[in-house]
Parts: structure tokens; C-alpha cells; sequence
């Protein structure tokens, strides 16, 4: 029901001859020439807002690994850093280990949740605004206009001669976004090295290998992408257009032409704006300034369609118009389909943000954050992993007992030198030892591990087989934050031989 | 067979011309750079011929500009892996195996490389990490045969046990009483009662104690007077839970009858000085060391 209203402009007749003299299938190419986009200069309320998110997400790229935050001398001042030589990962004041990785997975969740609903919610607003190939395709685009002039001027230039001023032009915008490229590539690198130190190290070329090899990547992608292959990507590599149809319904709000409206669509006569009368045609005067200024370059009169990526330009486009021939705004709107069929019956309109797709989605988004933040809120300062020793799983040993060899890591999470006393619980240890310390004097051991690191300890446990509980014995080691108090214990097994023998 | 190109009525899209039961194929052809892009893939393959071994020639291949092999390669990674080494090894060769441990670092290397080493030429016979096998003694245990210090495990290392080929070799004999008649079978059997006894297992008390003269005469001089071996010798305690080749009757009773003779080759020679002592270090820390 919802996907056939949704689909219903696209269903209408295009009225076009069943046969057309458009040559013969073997005249056919088997791939399709690409068609140039050249966007035009608009301006209007989605233009601004577009205008806004190209400065703050650009922003947030270039500013973030310049930011700093303490946490002491032991660890980085960068806010935002990933450490792959050490294995960790910093923002702000979450630090993550490599085995805490599922934070990320939470993370990705969430986005992609998060994507989901705004997409229900807003239609493709994710790929119009905050999609990274968007962002600096419209930073691109930007320059180009700057050197090249507007649309009609840079279609000319490309049809046009080489001349001097060709080469300097076309040369030039190359220049500025090669430019930009290697700062897109010299700034992601930012985020997994101190960014003040790395900076200066690619200049004087004292950075690694990877280092460069990532930068050049980077410029080279960036260039290819968003000098060269623009709507491409969207329309051809990129996957979420394809399935993007499943979390829309027909009253997600997106960028719709009110064809009741607008059709029959044709130039506007002059005596019908003289005279103030009702025009024969529809409202739409067939200017193709929507066309004109759409960055994939498509008819968004033809309805919701793959290539649309939903930035809304259209929009001001055609409001321009619409003032300047004094019709009503919003022949192209940004609203629900729903609405724009209510509105052609006269209707009242609505919009309905809580629809059950959009609790749904919100739930699910609420349940993760609330998992992630319970599960950071406890994130444990303190962990002890013991790793029991299993060839041979015991020792005999000349005395008659018998010993079992364990390896203990220490993972201390704090940014502080910490003592932890270890002790045993629940056997009854003839000898208890390990490897380079010296006990206390109630037979525990003092294990000290440096800031933000793990210590790890060879650890011997010996027992009368008399004593154990068979093959197994339940056991366990207990570590103990002498300042804090702070207590992580692991159960494990003491191996021994079988009762009976 | 040329037709005039059919376009579909409701999208406005041509069709390929195919029909399948009435349903026509709409025509959405690739653009045309991802082509471009194939063949792009397709040039650069044949950069690899000419930078990397390639095509085979009637007597030879084509050998690349470099004239890379697998070959070349690993030697290439060995001789890189040995220079990555070599600071490491000298400091080894300038350390005593009991200085080894203060050096923390090196003390790390040498397990690393003393494991791996182990693992090749110790694992087949005393098991993998070392937890022995019958005959073969464990050497994660406390009890040593011919000592568990550092100097003992790497004198041990370098001469082997039993091994004609060295001079120095650690080198014992035990008679074999049974097969060579030096004793009565009686008189083992009042013996192995005897060694029993140590661990309170002896079945027949009376036969201990006949045993006891028996092992006076032949045993205690190498065993020792208490029965708890003597180092030197490479004499095994008998009062101990460690049995190299089994602790029940039978088996003791076989060892006095026929001896055991144990062999261990000697290391001198066939690994360098770095890498026995290497071997040293992980051997002592496996849990048995002294």
C-alpha cells in the first residue's frame, strides 16, 4: 500500500510512441557515454544550509586532531587519536583497548541506525549534506565555479579551443583541488599520530613510509572522487541508493514535485501574466532551472528516483522562478508524497514524525545507547586474565605434589603506576611462586604494572594431590589495588591426577 | 536481423530488444569508464611482466627487471632477520648464562628464540615445552639427573649424555644385573622390594629388609647410601615421586635386570654458543630450574 502511492509518479504513462526512430538495436552502444554535469550557482534556504554543513563537517575534519586533553604524563594530549603502534584509542575522556573493540561495533550500529531513521524521517538527507563524497564534491565545484564561472560559461570553456586562458583555467582548478586532495590526505593521518609532531615530520620528510603511502592515497582518491567521478559514485558504486527505498514510506518527508500542480508543464504565456488569469498550462514553465542546478544532474520532475541524493537545490531553484513568474513557491517541495497527494484534493496536509518505523528505529538507537553507555559508565580500570598452562596440564613433582603453571596478565586501565597484591583463594597451595619476586611475608605477591599498560607474570602453584578435588580443582586468583582496594578475581582449574591412583 | 530500438511505455527507458514471456529487458547499460576502468586493470597487468618473473621461453622464463624469485627473497628476509639479530647475539656471546637474566631484554629474546630452537630440535624426544616422556625426562619438574642449575642444563646442552662422539660426554653405566648375572633373581626381587620401601610401597617387609644388603653392595655407590642419588654421577633419586621410566614393580624390576641407557646427543657443534645458551635459559625457566 505505501510503496504503491509512493511509487505512483513514476507509474504515469510517459506517453512516449512505443516505437521510436532512434535507429536500430545493432546501432545500440553497449555502454553509456557519460553525460557531463554542470551545476548551476543557487541560492535559497537549502543552498544555506548546505553552505552550513560543507563548514562545519569540513571543520570538524581539519580542527578535531589539532584539539588537545590531558591525561597526564603517562598518555597522549591528543582529543581524538588512534594508536595503532600501542594498540589504543582515544576521544576525550574514553580511552579504548584493542579488546574493547566492540565499542566501535556499537558505534557503527548506531550510525547506521541512526541513518536509517533519518532516512525514514528526511529521506536522503545523509547523502545530500552529510555524505564526505558530497561534502568535497561541493568544495570541488566551488572551486571550479570560482575559476571557470557558472554553468554556461564553464560548458563553453569545455567546448571551446585549447587557448591560453583554457589551460590556465582548466589548469589552475586542477591545481587548487590537488591541493585540497593532499590536505584531505595529509589530515587524516593526523588522527593516528600526535598531530603537532607528524606535521612537522611531513615536512621534513622524517614521517614513515605508511605514512606517505597514505597521504598520496588519500589525495589520490580524494581527487579522483570528487574531481572526476562526483555523481558517479552515487549513482554507480555507492550501495545505500539501492536499498534506500525500504526505509522510506509515503510519509517520509523528501524532495517530491507537485506534478498535479505543475502539469501540464510548458512555457508560460505572456497575456496569461498580464491579465492575472488562471494559466492553461500547469504551474511548472518548463525553465529547467531545477535541472540546471541539480548536482547528478537528473529531472526531479520525473519523481523520486536512485540518482536523487536529495540536497534539496531543486527547491531553491524553482522557488526563484516561481517569484520571479509570480506563481505560488514549493512547486518542488521538500514534503511526503502523502502530502502532495492531500494537497491535490484540496486537503489538509500532515506530518507525522511518530509513525511505528520511526519508534522502531528510535527504540532500537535508544536500547544501544543506553548498552554503550552502561557498558562505558563500568568499563573496569582493573582486569585479570589468567592463562593456565596445559601442556603437561600438571607437573609431578619429587616430593609427591604436584604443580600447575599459569600465566597472569595484569591489564592496569588507569594512568597511574599501580601495586596490586595477588593472592589464591580456595586451595591449599603447598608452594606458590613466581618467577623473579619475592613474596610477602603472608605468602602474597606484590605485582607492579606501569601506567596504562598490561603486566604480565609467570605464576607456579603446587598441591597435595590428597588434597585436590580429582583432575579439576576450582580455584581463584585474586588481584587486589593496594590504594584503592579495587578487587578482580578469575576462576580457574587446578589440574592434578585422578583420585584413584 | 535489425529492428527499429522498442522503448518501455511506462518508464520511458528503451529495452534491450530481449524478451523472456513477455517481459521485456529494460536497457540501463554500464557506463562506460568502469570499461575503461578494466582495461586500465589490464595495461598494468603487463607491468607486471615486464617487473616480475613472467613468461616461460623455450629453455628459461622471462626473469623481470629485477630478476626477483621466492628464492632470492627468503634469503633476502633471512639475511634481514640475522642483521635484526646479530646486536642481540653479541651481546649473548659476551654474557655468562647466569648474567642473562639482568638484561631483561635479552632475557626476552632468549626465550623467544630459545622456544623456537627447543621446539626444533628438543620437542621430538622430550615433548613439546618440555614435559617429558617415558624415558625421556620431563624438564619442567624438580628433579635433575645431572643437575638444574644454568651451568649444569648448558654443560649438559653442549656434551650430551652418552654420546661417543664427545670426549667430555655425561656418561654413566649402570650394570644390568639380571642379563649378566651378577645378582640371583632372588636377590632383585628382595632388592626392588627394597627400593619400594622408600616410597612405603614395599608388599613384603621381610624381603626389604634382605634387599637392603643387596643395595648396600651393588646399588649404594652410585645411588648413595640414602638412595637419593648423587648429581655428579647422573644417579637418580630413588626416594622421590619421579620415576623416569615408570615407578611400579615391574618396571624398576626391568631397569635392575636389563639397565637403561639413555641417550642424549651432544649440541656443541651443531648450535652455536648464542643459541645453546638461549636453549640454557628457556630450559631453566620452564619451572624446574635451580
Amino acid at each position: 500500500m505505501a510503496m504503491s502511492t509512493l511509487q505512483q509518479p513514476d507509474i504515469e504513462p510517459k506517453n512516449v510512441p512505443h516505437i521510436v526512430d532512434e535507429g536500430d538495436y545493432d546501432e545500440v552502444p553497449l555502454y553509456k557515454k557519460r553525460d557531463k554535469v554542470y551545476p548551476k550557482r543557487v541560492s535559497g534556504r537549502f543552498r544555506n544550509l548546505k553552505w552550513f554543513a560543507l563548514i562545519a563537517l569540513l571543520g570538524i575534519y581539519w580542527v578535531v586532531p589539532w584539539l588537545r586533553w590531558d591525561r597526564g604524563p603517562s598518555a597522549p594530549d591528543q582529543a581524538v587519536l588512534i594508536d595503532m603502534d600501542l594498540g589504543r584509542a582515544y576521544f576525550f575522556f574514553i580511552e579504548i583497548w584493542p579488546q574493547e573493540v566492540y565499542y566501535i561495533t556499537g558505534i557503527l550500529i548506531m550510525a547506521a541506525v541512526g541513518l536509517f531513521l533519518a532516512t525514514s524521517l528526511f529521506g536522503r538527507i545523509w547523502c545530500g549534506y552529510g555524505c564526505p563524497q558530497t561534502v568535497w564534491t561541493d568544495l570541488f565545484m566551488l572551486v571550479e565555479r570560482y575559476i571557470q564561472g557558472d554553468r554556461n560559461a564553464r560548458v563553453r570553456l569545455d567546448k571551446s579551443k585549447w587557448t591560453l586562458e583554457k589551460i590556465w583555467k582548466v589548469g589552475a582548478t586542477h591545481v587548487a583541488w590537488i591541493a585540497i586532495s593532499m590536505a584531505t590526505g595529509g589530515a587524516f593521518v593526523l588522527y593516528f599520530h600526535d598531530a603537532p609532531t607528524v606535521m612537522v615530520d611531513i615536512f621534513t620528510a622524517n614521517a614513515t613510509f605508511g605514512t606517505y603511502v597514505t597521504i598520496a592515497f588519500l589525495t589520490g582518491s580524494t581527487y579522483l572522487l570528487a574531481g572526476w567521478a562526483r555523481e558517479q559514485v552515487c549513482t554507480y558504486m555507492c550501495p545505500w541508493p539501492r536499498f534506500q527505498s525500504a526505509m522510506l514510506d509515503d510519509e517520509s518527508m523528501i524532495v517530491t514535485y507537485e506534478s498535479w500542480r505543475g502539469e501540464t508543464r510548458g512555457p508560460i504565456k505572456r497575456k496569461n501574466l498580464v491579465r492575472g488569469e488562471v494559466p492553461e498550462t500547469g504551474h511548472c514553465i518548463d525553465c529547467h532551472a531545477c535541472v540546471n542546478v541539480c548536482p547528478t544532474g537528473i529531472d526531479i520532475r520525473d519523481g523520486l528516483q536512485l540518482e536523487c541524493i536529495g540536497c534539496g537545490l531543486c527547491i531553491d531553484a524553482c522557488n526563484e522562478m516561481m517569484d520571479k513568474v509570480g506563481f505560488p513557491r514549493d512547486l518542488v517541495r521538500f514534503d511526503s508524497v502523502q502530502n502532495s497527494q492531500l494537497r491535490s484534493q484540496g486537503k489538509a496536509t500532515r506530518v507525522r514524525i511518530i509513525r511505528p518505523r520511526t519508534i522502531f528505529y528510535s527504540l532500537l538507537l535508544v536500547i544501544i545507547a543506553v548498552v554503550m553507555m552502561f557498558g562505558l559508565a563500568n568499563r573496569s580500570v582493573l582486569e585479570l586474565n589468567v592463562l593456565r598452562d596445559r601442556n603437561p596440564l600438571f607437573v609431578a613433582l619429587s616430593d609427591g605434589d604436584v604443580r600447575n603453571g599459569y600465566t597472569l596478565k595484569v591489564l592496569n586501565k588507569e594512568q597511574a603506576e599501580k601495586t596490586y597484591v595477588l593472592s589464591l583463594e580456595g586451595i591449599d597451595a603447598t608452594d606458590f611462586q613466581i618467577i623473579g619476586l619475592t613474596p610477602n611475608q603472608d605468602g602474597t605477591y606484590d605485582l607492579d604494572v606501569a601506567p596504562d599498560r598490561v603486566g604480565s607474570f609467570r605464576v607456579f602453584v603446587a598441591a597435595d594431590p590428597q588434597t585436590l578435588d580429582g583432575k579439576s580443582t576450582p580455584f581463584e586468583f585474586t588481584v587486589t589495588d593496594k590504594e584503592t582496594g579495587n578487587t578482580e578475581t578469575y576462576d580457574t582449574v587446578f589440574a592434578g591426577p585422578e583420585n584413584d591412583r | 536481423m535489425s529492428t527499429k530500438v522498442e522503448k518501455d511505455q511506462v518508464s520511458g527507458t528503451d529495452t534491450t530488444g530481449h524478451e523472456w514471456d513477455g517481459i521485456k529487458e529494460l536497457n540501463t547499460p554500464l557506463p562506460s569508464w568502469w570499461v575503461y576502468v578494466f582495461w586500465i586493470t589490464v595495461i598494468w597487468s603487463v607491468g607486471y611482466w615486464v617487473v616480475y618473473p613472467s613468461w616461460p621461453t623455450a629453455n628459461d622464463y622471462l626473469k623481470g627487471m629485477f630478476g626477483t624469485t621466492n628464492r632470492t627473497e627468503l634469503h633476502e628476509t633471512m639475511a634481514s632477520v640475522a642483521a635484526e639479530r646479530a646486536p642481540y647475539m653479541e651481546r649473548l656471546a659476551a654474557l655468562d648464562v647466569s648474567e642473562i637474566a639482568n638484561d631483561s631484554e635479552l632475557l626476552n629474546f632468549s626465550m623467544a628464540g630459545g622456544k623456537a630452537v627447543f621446539a626444533d630440535n628438543c620437542a621430538p624426544c622430550h615433548g613439546t615445552g618440555g614435559s617429558g616422556n617415558p624415558g625421556f625426562p620431563s624438564l619442567q619438574d624438580d628433579a635433575w639427573l645431572w643437575g638444574g642449575t644454568l651451568d649444569a642444563i648448558n654443560q649438559t646442552l653442549h656434551v650430551g649424555v652418552r654420546w661417543d662422539a664427545n670426549e667430555d660426554t655425561r656418561f654413566n653405566d649402570m650394570p644390568a644385573f639380571g642379563r649378566d648375572e651378577l645378582l640371583e633373581r632372588d636377590q632383585i626381587e628382595d632388592v626392588v622390594q627394597y627400593v619400594l620401601s622408600f616410597t612405603d610401597r614395599a608388599t613384603d617387609a621381610a624381603a626389604a629388609d634382605r634387599g637392603a644388603v643387596v643395595f648396600e653392595e651393588n646399588c649404594a655407590s652410585c645411588h648413595g647410601d640414602d638412595a637419593k642419588g648423587v648429581q655428579d654421577l647422573g644417579a637418580p633419586n630413588l626416594t622421590d615421586a619421579i620415576w623416569l621410566y615408570g615407578g611400579s614393580k615391574e618396571t624398576i624390576t626391568e631397569t635392575v635386570m636389563n639397565s637403561r641407557r639413555g641417550v642424549m646427543p651432544a649440541w656443541e657443534g651443531r648450535l652455536d654458543e648464542e643459541t645453546i645458551k638461549m636453549l640454557t635459559v628457556y630450559v631453566h625457566s620452564l619451572g624446574g630450574g635451580q
